[in-house]
């Protein structure tokens, strides 16, 4: 793997060298092309991919170094001290107007109907630097489309062979079920019959495809690109915690895709994270919140629903049930209610196999499917297959985001009192007595925990439905009511609230965590 | 996918009954067991990893079968620990494996400028017509012959040089067809 | 000698003094023609010494770049503690080139002494010579030929008793062209789809499964016994024109002339005379057109260029192509030059291993409307549209395919550009109704 090297240890020697007029000192052995991010100046490119071994074939990302007799492939020269590059220079400027020109040749231009459309790098590069005209006068190349298996469909006839999917499959995902087949401008990427992209992590090879050729079937004519709105998240499907971009249109999740983090998951997220959304669209959400008028539950204001719920946990020991996907504030607010009230605190999490990817260390879909099965850990919640338990006069069952689906609820006892807090409504939660709606993590501001103790940030991608409001407003509004100093207008002043309050995350900031996040304190890893 | 071969220069050497091996809907016989895995277990020593001995693994199937089918992609594929894809690509890069059953008699007629220059093109008509082919990468009706025309054969010298088969025949004209044909079986 | 021709009084025959003659290719036709006395003497002297008399005698690689072959066994640090590879290119398949398959069929033991010295040389126990897989008869006889010196001690772990080991192996290609490419020939025989490497790193730092390798092709390692024997004055004596350029070389010569075959001679000899003289001139009746001398990659030289030039790697340089391997393509007042370009072209569009942009889709896209203009389709701005995609495609890409596709376009075009546009003009081959009328 060729890792971009723009930062470099202490110990490296680093070269100088001018790119576009602009002096750079990079790591000795950079490319030009990551000499030249790193001075701020975009080189052209599609086969070469900071994740991927370096190929050096699309011979797009040519530059001018002065004294050299040619242009240079920019990904696959390594910088030289007192080296003069010139990006822009006619003659680099002329070589990237060729290939394009060439690539575009046998390019059914299909733009319109291409899912890739606004965000392809072919359609941009030659935006910014191709012919405006098209001197081909014969016939193009045509190919059927492929389905490859998984999510993948092969439009072959976009394809530029930039050959990132196959290097990714053999290198990264370690499962070369990829090719390039044929030879000259017959080549395709192909693959065997009966093997197909299967592998938990294949995905990556849409969003590596440069082009339109390698499509998702999930998302396939579903969106345009320029549509959507994109937002900074986590993924909470794995306690992995990946980090991701939530994109949406029109307020609904329509895709999700990594977000590099070179230290949890590189450029990558796995098949089943990516493909694990629409539970965030659910349209069966509590919108308002409810209190207990005689048999049923109606319609409250939420100051009478909060005292209702204060009510019911006062004098009782709250037994909380908590999802691992609500945040570090929600749970650490619950912790606050368990001590409060001398109770206790469990959870439930969904287990599945893990899935690792080979060529990132420590980079797999882990066994807990939940986001933050750490952060509720940490803070004194206790894992149980059944967390439900014989409950009784003395106790007040309090479910935050938790279905309890498929658990044995006449295990449950005879508590006090329930509360709910949640987005959704099952059909057990009829015997509560308040309800209180609140956002999921894509509608508020928080943070996860991830199984490497590593603190990362998500934002706020989608509005909360009807009047759900961020848990950690609700809890922390609760919790006043309880008599606790707990009233949060931002997730911010939440976090840090439980950085101070709470050991396991002290010394960590909300605006230190940046988009990246911060390991906690004590914690090994690299994830 | 069919449609790939549309923008191929030389048509591909496929045929619906082939004569060689098995063809595509017959049942497998894998290759390397006996003599044959002796072969490829003494090649192996040769070379410091096993993948060096895909090119001369891939040799012993088609002299075997006549072809490469995809089972006997799958079968080296395991023998050499490569994934079938992998073989696959390597298969495709190189024209001498043949991907469809051929004809009993292969007929390879270099084109290239130099044989071009000297008639080259008519030793080829002169063969698809008496082989009855018609059409370059057509096997004939009885399964005996396909031809195709094939880029410098490196015997420019001796235009027109013609392979049938393994046998290479230097100076070919287009009257010497009908004889070269009626020897063989 | 001009196989399959009469040597001709005026060549100088070291390489191919026995072509034809069938007892050569056994052993003990061989060594009674004074074979595996060189590597005899070779295994007794030190790797560095052999690297010296090589480089004094100012051999230079003969498969085409011309790189001084001392200088090139030189790069190989002994004692690196890596195992180091010798190949040999015998994948010989640039059209007009048909030299090293003569070598291969009639003194296969020439090559293997080659090797083995070579191998000794560089600090290498394995030599693989890489044939290409459509020369069937001389794979059948280089491996006859190996498991005779296999059986005769000459190879082995105790090669000719010296107690050094030195291994060849025959390794099959099966039909590529790319793979006479170094960098290619390499990742064939690994096993791989045969596309080049980007350089550096070059095969004397990682190779052959990723260690040191030196590459030679059939006609460098087949001299180099007669150098060891012969000394390297005996070599650096044989040139006519420029010192640089030393030895005899083989010329493959084919196309429409009298005797076509492959001819010896000494560096710097005129052009013209070999033509002429040794070749024996056009066939009955026509005149020289065009001259590609150095294998289809080159420039195309026009008949009083080619008449002009010193045969050596300076003397083609001086007339605007180069020596490269020395197939020398003769084409004469009967044939259509756009024909013969794209024919050419369309080589390269079969050959190209689709890695590069420019030469995947710009040697297709170029025979495309090479073929067009071939039969009448074409138009005055197609001419510069090709002379564009020929520029796009020259000296930038991994390997040179791409260069040497465009090569043949850009001097055809200026050279007979008269031809391309009566194509345009007239709306057809005007050739093609004058060879018919």
């Amino acid at each position: 793997m060729t890792a971009p090297a723009t930062a470099a240890p202490a110990a490296t020697k680093m070269v100088s060298l001018t790119i576009e007029g602009r002096q750079v000192s990079v790591a000795e052995g950079t490319s030009i092309l990551e000499a030249a991010k790193a001075a701020g100046v975009l080189i052209p490119h599609y086969c070469y991919h900071p994740g991927l071994p370096v190929a050096g074939v699309c011979r797009m990302c040519l530059v001018e170094v002065e004294k050299a007799p040619k242009l240079a492939p920019s990904c696959a020269t390594s910088v030289a001290e007192g080296q003069v590059v010139h990006v822009h220079s006619e003659k680099a400027l002329e070589a990237r107007k060729g290939v394009l020109e060439l690539l575009l040749i046998n390019h059914p231009l299909d733009c319109p109907i291409c899912d890739q459309a606004g965000e392809c790098e072919l359609q941009d590069y030659t935006y910014v630097e191709g012919r405006p005209d098209s001197r081909l006068r014969d016939p193009k190349r045509f190919n059927p489309v492929e389905d490859f298996g998984g999510d993948v469909l092969y439009v072959t006839n976009r394809c530029i062979l930039c050959t990132r999917c196959v290097r990714f499959m053999d290198t990264v995902a370690e499962d070369p079920v990829l090719n390039v087949s044929e030879r000259g401008d017959r080549a395709v990427i192909g693959k065997f019959e009966g093997h197909d992209l299967t592998h938990p992590w294949a995905g990556n090879v849409i969003d590596l495809c440069p082009v339109g050729a390698l499509l998702s079937k999930d998302s396939l004519n579903k969106v345009r690109a320029w549509e959507l709105d994109r937002t900074a998240s986590v993924c909470p499907s794995c306690t992995q915690g990946c980090s991701m971009i939530i994109e949406t249109r029109d307020n609904v999740v329509a895709r999700l895709r990594p977000r590099p983090n070179e230290a949890v998951n590189r450029f990558f997220m796995c098949d089943y994270g990516r493909l694990n959304y629409r539970w965030i669209n659910r349209s069966d959400r509590v919108e308002q919140p409810m209190v207990r008028r005689g048999d049923g539950l109606v319609a409250a204001d939420w100051e009478t629903a909060l005292r209702a719920a204060a009510d019911a946990i006062r004098g009782a020991k709250a037994r909380v049930v908590a999802s691992p996907m609500l945040s570090n504030e929600a749970l650490g607010l619950l912790a606050r209610l368990v001590r409060l009230t001398g109770g206790s605190g469990t959870f439930h999490v969904n287990r599945g196999d893990v899935a690792p990817l080979p060529g990132v260390p420590d980079l797999a879909r882990r066994e807990d499917l939940a986001a933050n099965v750490r952060g509720a850990e940490l803070l004194g919640f206790t894992r149980s297959d059944r967390p439900l338990w014989n409950l009784g006069a003395g106790d007040v069952l309090v479910v935050a985001d938790e279905e309890l689906a498929g658990m044995d609820h006449s295990a449950m006892g005879t508590p006090r009192d329930i509360v709910v807090i949640g987005t959704t409504l099952p059909a057990w939660a009829a015997r509560a007595s308040v309800v209180l709606p609140i956002a999921n993590f894509a509608e508020e501001e928080g943070t996860f925990t991830n199984v490497r103790g590593r603190v990362q940030r998500f934002m706020q991608a989608r509005q909360a439905p009807g009047y759900a409001r961020p848990s950690f407003a609700v809890l922390g509004d609760l919790l006043a009511q309880l008599g606790e100093q707990t009233g949060f207008f931002l997730a911010s002043d939440a976090f840090d609230a439980l950085a101070k309050s709470e050991s396991a995350f002290a010394g960590l900031s909300y605006d230190a965590l940046g988009l990246k996040g911060r390991m906690i304190a004590g914690a090994e890893g690299r994830a | 996918m069919s449609g790939r071969e549309e923008g191929a220069l030389h048509a591909p050497a496929h045929a619906s009954h082939g004569v060689r091996g098995h063809g595509h809907d017959q049942p497998y016989t894998p290759v390397f067991a006996g003599e044959r895995r002796r072969q490829l277990d003494e090649l192996l020593t040769r070379y410091p990893t096993k993948m060096a001995a895909l090119l001369p693994a891939l040799w012993m199937v088609q002299e075997t079968h006549g072809w490469v089918s995809e089972p006997a992609m799958a079968e080296v594929a395991e023998l050499l620990e490569l994934t079938p894809a992998y073989v696959k690509g390597v298969v495709t890069f190189y024209t001498m494996y043949h991907q469809h059953p051929v004809g009993r008699h292969f007929i390879q007629v270099c084109t290239t400028s130099p044989c071009g220059a000297c008639g080259a093109e008519d030793v080829a008509r002169a063969f698809l017509k008496h082989t009855g082919c018609g059409e370059l990468g057509v096997t004939s009706a009885d399964g005996k012959f396909t031809v195709i025309e094939v880029e410098c054969l490196g015997a420019c010298g001796f235009a027109t040089p013609v392979m049938i088969n393994d046998e290479f025949l230097e100076s070919v004209a287009p009257e010497s067809v009908p004889q070269i044909l009626a020897s063989l079986k | 000698m001009g196989y399959p021709h009469k040597s001709h009084p005026r060549e100088t025959t070291v390489l191919s003094k026995h072509f034809g003659d069938p007892e050569a290719r056994s052993l003990a036709g061989w060594r009674q023609r004074g074979g595996y006395r060189a590597l005899e003497q070779a295994l007794g002297m030190g790797p560095a010494d052999i690297v010296n008399v090589v480089k004094e005698s100012g051999l230079r690689g003969r498969g085409g770049a011309g790189f001084p072959t001392g200088m090139k066994w030189s790069f190989m640090k002994p004692g690196d503690g890596k195992p180091h590879y010798l190949c040999c290119n015998a994948d010989e398949s640039e059209p007009g080139t048909f030299k090293d398959r003569e070598i291969m069929r009639w003194t296969p033991h020439a090559l293997i002494e080659g090797c083995a010295i070579g191998a000794h040389a560089i600090g290498a126990e394995t030599a693989y010579i890489y044939i290409r897989g459509e020369f069937t008869e001389p794979i059948k006889v280089m491996e006859q030929a190996v498991q005779e010196a296999y059986r005769d001690g000459i190879l082995g772990k105790n090669a000719m008793g010296t107690g050094k080991r030195v291994d060849v192996h025959v390794h099959r290609g099966a039909g590529a062209y790319i793979c006479g490419e170094e960098t290619a020939l390499m990742n064939s025989l690994e096993g791989r789809r045969g596309n080049p490497r980007i350089k550096p790193p070059f095969p004397a730092v990682a190779g052959l499964f990723g260690q040191p390798t030196t590459i030679n092709n059939v006609e460098t390692l087949a001299a180099v016994p007669h150098i060891l024997t012969n000394g390297a004055e005996w070599y650096t004596g044989m040139s006519l024109s420029s010192p640089k350029s030393t030895g005899t070389k083989l010329f493959s010569v084919c196309g429409n002339i009298r005797k076509p075959g492959n001819y010896e001679i000494v560096m710097g000899f005129p052009f013209k005379d070999f033509l002429y003289d040794l070749c024996g001139g056009p066939l009955p009746g026509r005149r020289f057109k065009a001259i590609i001398p150095g294998g289809s990659s080159v420039p195309i030289q026009t008949l009083e260029e080619a008449e002009a030039t010193m045969m050596d790697y300076e003397g083609f340089v001086a007339q605007g192509t180069m020596l490269g391997s020395g197939g020398v393509i003769v084409f004469d007042d009967s044939q259509c030059m756009v024909k013969q370009i794209a024919r050419l072209s369309r080589f390269y569009a079969h050959e190209s291993c689709a890695q590069c942009t420019q030469c995947r889709e710009g040697t297709a896209w170029t025979t495309r409307i090479l073929e067009r203009i071939e039969v009448g389709e074409g138009t005055m701005e197609d001419l510069d549209t090709l002379l564009d995609i020929a520029e796009n495609m020259t000296g930038k890409t991994i390997c040179v395919l791409s260069d040497s596709c465009a090569t043949p376009v850009v001097s055809g075009i200026q050279k007979w550009r008269h031809e391309f546009e009566a194509h345009i003009t007239q709306k057809r081959c005007p050739m093609r109704t004058a060879v018919a009328a």
